[in-house]
């Protein structure tokens, strides 16, 4: 569904992304992977819309994306998480996830601060459904507290469910375990498989080796900006140039 | 005079202003390069080193090489004290919480000087007379020669220590990566103090080798803080050449358009010229867009 | 939601109870000037509160409502309502068109940029005399009108700016409740992540400029022909920064904290008559130790700031 052809991303003299090209396909749990500074993030980022790379194209379902901006891919299904989570941190969990359906509702400046009846509908359809996304990411309980005030791990969940929020095609995580204990990151994993049982594509990049091998489908493989390999996670674990990338950098 | 003669006056006088324009454009690219803060009290230091002077030379009767010397030290301990009691001590120091800091910093010394010094407007006599030197049909005061003088000085001086001294060096270290800097032993918020004291002694030397021109008093530090800005905005925030020659654009410009189109507008020449650069290249006009990204 | 309501019911009726308190013109006068104050912090509380834009501009945006409403009426004959009308459209699609290029910069840059605009604003009073009558103003602005009632002793102007002012902070306390509301907060937290969830970010950003200039552009109106007066003096720098400082007094996003600042702001100087120019130490005092000491503003700051001293002083005796 979403076509990578031929990525380079420069910055300065530095190239972050060397034409790397890559097929992410539908309702697919994909992996990205690789030492740090591969490039991963830098995908991403390109990928959402937050830069424009300095060549290649992203392709979604055939049509051209890759000048779109964040707020456009957004209307198209397209979100991601944040590897330094980036949460509303004034707001309360609940508000987070408000933002998240700001898409999936139309009351404009003029309705909202004349109050409007259709705006006070739509209100309580927002706030309902921002819990439900709470209650399928098992933070319900915490809607009132203050985002910033949340424990890392639960943080990183409330980003998934502000993303979910926007009932995307296709969500993007990065590095969702990081800084998760080993029971956080079973019951992501968990989350993981149940997004994707929605119908929603999965794409994220992890460093927790088996996590990624567990949960994914397919994985691609980054080195300094190169693509190394692609295959399914047996493949991955019996490719000589991974081993030997991951060997030499240990 | 006719028309030619006319252009070179507006020339001369419009780079005597651009080298003050240039001069308190350094300072503000100075802090901003240490620190990434605009420091909109950077004009207050201006009016202080004309103020102060003042001071010392009509209340005090201290000739003026000690009086100018005087206002110096006094402004930059200012500055000191603005960095120590104001910037070091921010918490949540977000852009806006700096601007409105350094705005209140800026209101504060003004209103003291205010107090202190009421709000009359003051004149120095010219340095070395007032006995105009020509220049073909157009006419020099002495005083736009120490201003040229002074100007090449400072900038030559700020060359020289941030190429070749250590703390030059170090301060030029932390604009480029602050952790770094501080990971290889570099005392950061030393070079933030740093930052702050150059700035505000090379804010005096602008405030009073401009006072015998243009006056001052109290409140001379928004419009002169405001078009150092223009010229840093101009040169693209550098700390050398940049700024220099974006203070006298400003000036010439400020200059020809107050002699032939409107006395009354001049002012709103430099901000008009300001949020066009904002607009189109805030990057300045001699940068490449992408350079400062590495 | 209730406890909004009831926040605003007692608003009203504090409102609507100043008139039998204080039956003397002064009083009335000085709360006239409150209501207007308070109208011009909450829009610019809008932007800077909420959405995490700053503006150094806004006593242009007054002003320009301000000489629009007087130059049509005094100069012109245009009926007053009609101008205010006029004033504030016009002035927030004159916010809207450099919205765009000025709400691109961020932080520092936008904050000089605004500045910068305000003071051109400014200089056009001062240099367009033909228009404006210049640095000595324009006087013989004639007063709002409702069929035979005139707005033109204190009592009636205070009933009028009231009304106004009433009705923008019930306007500003919906939306602030509301996804704009919580879309502009979403931006002031993190800009990228608020685009990512399908905010259009710089459409939003000149949106609310523009509201907020509209606000200040109907509080200028108003100061325009309730004065019957106006000069550039009292649309200066200055007074751009005394309505940051009332944001910041009041908190930022707090929409009944710009009330309070707005309040004090404008009594202060009042009942520190000795102090005349002098105010504005204070309120660089008041900038500087707010921002530095209390993030949430005098409101939320004194009780907190209290409360952090206190246990101290028992571990001391203890
Ligand atoms: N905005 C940027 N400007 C300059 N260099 C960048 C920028 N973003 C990333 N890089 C560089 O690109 C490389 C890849 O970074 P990144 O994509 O974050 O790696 P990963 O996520 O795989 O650890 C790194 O060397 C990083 O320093
Ligand atoms: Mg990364």
């Amino acid at each position: 569904m979403l076509a990578i052809q031929g990525i380079t991303q420069v910055f300065g003299g530095l190239t972050a992304l060397d034409d790397v090209t890559f097929t992410i396909n539908r309702n697919d749990i994909t992996g990205v992977i690789g030492p740090n500074g591969a490039g991963k993030t830098t995908l991403f980022n390109i990928i959402s819309g937050i830069y424009t790379p300095t060549t290649g194209t992203i392709s979604l379902d055939g049509r051209n994306i890759t000048k779109f901006p964040p707020e456009r891919l957004a209307a198209f299904g397209m979100v991601r998480t944040f590897q330094n989570i980036e949460l509303f941190g004034q707001m309360t969990v609940l508000e987070n996830v408000m933002v998240g359906l700001h898409t999936k509702s139309r009351c404009g400046i003029i309705s909202c601060a004349f109050k409007m009846p259709w705006h006070l509908h739509e209100e309580r359809r927002i706030r309902e459904t921002a819990h439900t996304w709470l209650r399928f990411c098992g933070i319900d309980e915490l809607a009132d507290t203050t985002a910033a005030n949340l424990p890392f791990g639960k943080g990183r969940l409330l980003e998934i469910a502000r993303a979910l929020a926007l009932e995307p095609q296709i969500i993007f995580m990065d590095e969702p375990a990081a800084g998760l204990n080993s029971r956080e990151t079973m019951g992501l994993a968990d989350l993981i498989r149940k997004i994707r049982d929605r119908g929603i594509t999965v794409v994220l990049v992890e460093h927790d080796m088996e996590l990624v091998m567990d949960v994914c489908d397919r994985i691609l493989v980054l080195n300094l900006g190169k693509k190394l390999a692609e295959g399914t996670p047996r493949e991955i674990q019996e490719n000589p140039a991974v081993i030997a990338a991951y060997l030499g950098e240990g | 005079m006719n028309l030619s003669d006319q252009l070179i006056q507006f020339l001369l006088s419009g780079f005597a202003t651009g080298s003050i324009y240039a001069l308190i454009g350094l300072g503000f690219s100075i802090i901003y390069n240490a620190t990434g803060i605009i420091n909109f009290a950077q004009g207050e230091f201006v009016m202080l080193g004309g103020m102060v002077t003042v001071f010392f030379l009509t209340s005090l009767h201290i000739p003026l090489p000690a009086a100018i010397l005087g206002a110096v030290a006094i402004t930059t301990f200012v500055g000191l004290l603005f960095e120590r009691l104001a910037i070091r001590p921010i918490r949540k120091a977000t852009p806006i919480n700096l601007v409105i800091i350094t705005i209140g910093g800026s209101i504060l010394i003004r209103g003291l000087a205010m107090l202190i010094w009421g709000k009359d407007t003051h004149a120095i006599p010219g340095f070395s007379g007032e006995e105009p030197i020509m220049i073909g049909n157009a006419s020099l005061l002495p005083q736009h020669l120490w201003i040229f003088g002074m100007t090449t000085l400072a900038i030559i001086a700020s060359k020289v220590f941030f190429n070749y001294t250590i703390s030059g060096k170090a301060m030029r270290a932390c604009a480029f990566n602050p952790r770094a800097a501080s990971l290889i032993g570099i005392d950061v918020k030393r070079m933030v103090l740093f930052s702050f004291v150059i700035s505000s002694a090379m804010g005096s030397v602008a405030g009073f080798i401009i006072a015998p021109l243009t006056m001052t008093s109290y409140d001379v530090g928004i419009m002169l803080g405001l078009k150092g800005f223009c010229a840093a905005i101009i040169g693209g925030m550098s700390s050398g050449l940049g700024t220099v020659l974006g203070g006298i654009i400003l000036g010439v410009l400020e200059s020809l358009g107050a002699g032939l189109i409107s006395s009354g507008y001049k002012d709103a020449v430099a901000f008009i010229i300001l949020l066009l650069i904002l607009f189109i290249r805030p990057q300045g006009i001699f940068k490449r867009a992408e350079s400062e990204r590495v | 939601m209730k406890r909004e309501l009831v926040k605003y019911l007692l608003l009203v009726a504090a409102a609507v109870s100043m008139p039998y308190f204080f039956s003397d013109g002064y009083m009335m006068n000085v709360l006239v000037f409150v209501g207007i104050n308070t109208m011009l912090a909450v829009a610019l509380n809008l932007l800077l509160g909420f959405a995490g834009q700053i503006s150094l501009g806004h006593a242009g945006f007054f002003g320009l409502g301000a000489y629009i409403s007087g130059v049509l009426t005094a100069t012109h004959q245009v009926n007053p309502w009609l101008a205010m009308l006029i004033a504030a459209i016009a002035v927030s699609f004159l916010a809207f068109l450099i919205g765009f290029p000025i709400l691109k910069l961020k932080g520092h840059y936008l904050a000089m940029a605004t500045l910068g605009l305000g003071i051109i604003i400014y200089i056009v009073f001062n240099e367009a005399v033909d228009i404006t009558g210049g640095p000595s103003g324009l006087s013989g602005i004639p007063n709002l009108a409702l069929g035979s009632l005139v707005f033109d002793n204190d009592v009636k102007n205070y009933c009028l700016v009231w009304t106004f002012t009433i009705v923008t902070i019930l306007l500003a306390v919906n939306l602030a409740h509301s996804r704009i509301g919580r879309a502009l907060r979403a931006i002031h937290d993190s800009e990228v992540a608020a685009r990512v969830m399908g905010v259009n970010v710089r459409l939003l950003k000149v949106q609310i400029f523009a509201l907020s200039a509209f606000i200040s552009a109907v509080a200028g109106s108003l100061y325009a022909h309730v004065m019957t007066f106006a000069a550039p003096a009292s649309f200066g720098f200055h007074f751009s920064v005394e309505l940051v400082t009332m944001v910041i007094i009041g908190g930022l996003g707090s929409i009944y904290g710009s009330l309070f600042g707005a309040t004090l702001l404008t009594l202060l100087p009042e009942l520190l008559r000795t102090f005349q120019d002098y105010d504005i130490i204070i309120y660089g005092l008041i900038l500087i130790l707010v921002t530095m000491f209390m993030p949430g503003g005098l409101v939320q700051g004194i009780p907190s700031l209290l409360g952090a001293l206190l246990p101290k002083k028992k571990e001391g005796r203890g």
